[in-house]
């Protein structure tokens, strides 16, 4: 078998590989849609759920869901831009910084489930928020964080220096500078990282439902408990009481992770239209 | 890459001194903020640590540390927590989601950085981005409906177990794999593919014997941040292993792993039950920083050499 051969059919199976990936996303993205697409009523996004076998929506969940998202969102926002600027501008590189960006890589990959757990020790436990979507909120922060900053490091790392000169060539000092000139020409990819985390925010299940509890509860305080949609899913799945509802229920996370990735990539496409 | 003149103690001190000192003394509480928002990382990573070993360390004066890392028995009703059984059983799904997914992962990073058209990348880069996407229920619940059925034909059992969370976690395990193994190809000097092609060397010649081994320390280091994320996994895992602690009997029984057991116990457990969980949780943060630690070590030592 010449080279000729044996490179045809190792670049066919690397073409392979590349397809199978769009098929396996493919597969899922439009088998939840076929069977999930019957339940997307008003009714089902609207109402709660109601019966022994969850009869009717999942009103509550998105409600909790998005609550939970928006408050981690409140949280995370500030602390991680801010941190991200002190790495981007201010920081020397030396022993502090490794130790900084060693702790944002293991809090990136802690597992969900031990997030789970501390913050049912720390926000349950110890301070005594009880499931709540505070204790939900707090908790996924911790999970969010070194997403945003390392969004919010490159982006800050990717505004050409030239423009920093310039504001320093006026006289501007470096919070001013960083404030008026580089955080707004980063804006655009700080926000395509800010949604992304929200989308990882969404579909969270071990953390939220170690924190933020199980029932189903329209949460309006944020001391209230609550049911996030991707733990009714698990519920729904785990004791296959209502398939339907929870193909629905699959389907509308779908739609908003999707939503969340397509924005992101939208967004992060005008800004490069806008600069090129 | 800001550099280090502009960053650096002496640039600052230098142009500080045409400031007034009201401003002088902002800039310097600004930046201490700023540092006290990065130091949150660390505090958060220390607080983690602290409120699981604190709520976990009982472990070692009951069942005792020997019970509790060599027992070969999880069974809450007898009070024994041995977490032999769980270890095995995230060994065997993440050998098993690591066997199948990193030749796919790594084929695909391959393609999208050295064969696909410009096309075909726009493509396929934003599916593997939207595979991470894909919250972790949904993939389990994917399993349970689609895959589970197909084992259930395959090995003659219910379907829970091995073989069915390798392939879920398999699929989810590629976008990581994926997209750090691509940053690692494309970050091997172009010229070196252009000696390779000058020299008469197919497309898979250059791919197998120059840039699979230039890029070797980034694609290991992908390899063990996509193990780490198997590792971690959790309701995937749980909606499809089928959660029975014992050990490995065959890719079609059940099993349960370290991330699971926690979720299927947490709901009940009480006293020295729950502390055993939280003791699980140590476990799984030491490896998981542990992983970290290794991927950074392995950089530093490929930094050096380069």
């Amino acid at each position: 078998m010449g080279k000729r051969w044996t490179n045809r059919i190792a670049l066919g199976v690397l073409w392979l590989c590349g397809l199978t990936t769009v098929v396996v996303l493919g597969a899922v993205i439009v088998y939840v849609f076929i069977r999930g697409i019957g339940q997307i009523t008003p009714e089902f996004i609207f109402t709660a759920p109601h019966g022994v076998n969850a009869e009717g929506g999942i009103g509550p969940t998105i409600v909790a869901t998005i609550y939970v998202t928006g408050l981690a969102m409140l949280i995370v926002t500030p602390i991680a831009v801010l941190a991200a600027v002190y790495l981007a501008e201010y920081a020397v590189q030396g022993r502090l910084v490794n130790t900084i960006r060693f702790a944002a890589d293991t809090l990136a990959s802690v597992p969900s489930i031990v997030m789970g757990l501390f913050g049912f020790a720390l926000f349950y436990e110890v301070m005594g928020l009880g499931f709540s979507v505070l204790s939900g909120a707090l908790a996924l922060s911790f999970l969010m964080l070194p997403i945003v900053m390392r969004a919010t490091e490159e982006a800050i790392r990717a505004v050409p220096r030239f423009i920093r000169w310039g504001s320093y060539g006026l006289g501007a000092s470096k919070w001013q500078t960083v404030s008026k000139i580089v955080l707004p020409s980063a804006m655009p990819r700080i926000l395509t990282g800010l949604i992304l985390a929200m989308g990882r925010a969404v579909g969270e299940t071990a953390v939220v439902i170690f924190t933020m509890g199980q029932a189903i509860y329209t949460p309006i305080s944020p001391l209230d408990p609550g049911r996030s949609m991707t733990v009714h899913l698990y519920t729904l799945a785990m004791e296959g009481i209502n398939m339907d509802a929870a193909y629905g229920t699959a389907l509308l996370l779908m739609v908003m992770i999707l939503l969340f990735n397509v924005s992101a990539r939208w967004l992060a496409a005008r800004n490069r239209r806008l600069k090129g | 890459m800001t550099e280090p003149e502009q960053t650096g103690r002496g640039r600052v001190n230098g142009g500080l001194k045409m400031m007034s000192r009201a401003t002088y003394i902002r800039e310097a509480l600004l930046k201490n903020l700023f540092l006290l928002c990065a130091i949150v990382a660390v505090a958060a990573v220390a607080l983690i640590f602290v409120f699981t070993t604190a709520r976990g360390w009982e472990v070692v004066k009951d069942p005792g540390l020997a019970a509790f890392l060599g027992g070969t028995e999880w069974s809450s009703t007898l009070g024994r927590f041995g977490i032999l059984p769980l270890v095995v059983g995230t060994l065997a799904i993440t050998l098993g989601s690591l066997v199948l997914g990193a030749p796919l992962a790594i084929g695909t990073a391959v393609f999208l950085s050295e064969i696909a058209s410009p096309r075909m990348r726009s493509i396929v880069r934003p599916a593997v981005e939207m595979l991470a996407g894909v919250p972790s229920v949904v993939y389990g619940f994917f399993g349970l409906v689609i895959l589970r059925p197909i084992a259930a034909e395959l090995t003659g059992g219910m379907g829970f177990g091995t073989l069915t969370a390798s392939v879920i976690l398999a699929v989810m395990i590629v976008p990581t794999i994926a997209t750090l193994t691509e940053d690692a190809l494309g970050s091997v000097p172009p010229g070196i593919r252009e000696a390779s092609y000058a020299m008469g060397a197919t497309t898979w010649q250059t791919i197998y014997k120059v840039l699979l081994p230039a890029a070797k320390i980034g694609i290991i280091d992908a390899t063990i941040l996509g193990m780490g994320r198997a590792i971690g996994e959790t309701m995937a895992v749980v909606m499809v292993a089928g959660n029975a602690p014992q050990f490995f009997k065959g890719l079609g029984a059940p099993i349960a792993t370290l991330t699971s057991q926690i979720v299927i116990d947490m709901s009940y457990a009480t006293g020295t039950h729950k502390t055993a969980l939280f003791g699980l949780a140590i476990i799984l943060f030491l490896i998981s920083m542990g992983l970290v630690a290794l991927v950074r070590a392995l950089s530093r030592l490929n930094a050096k050499k380069a």
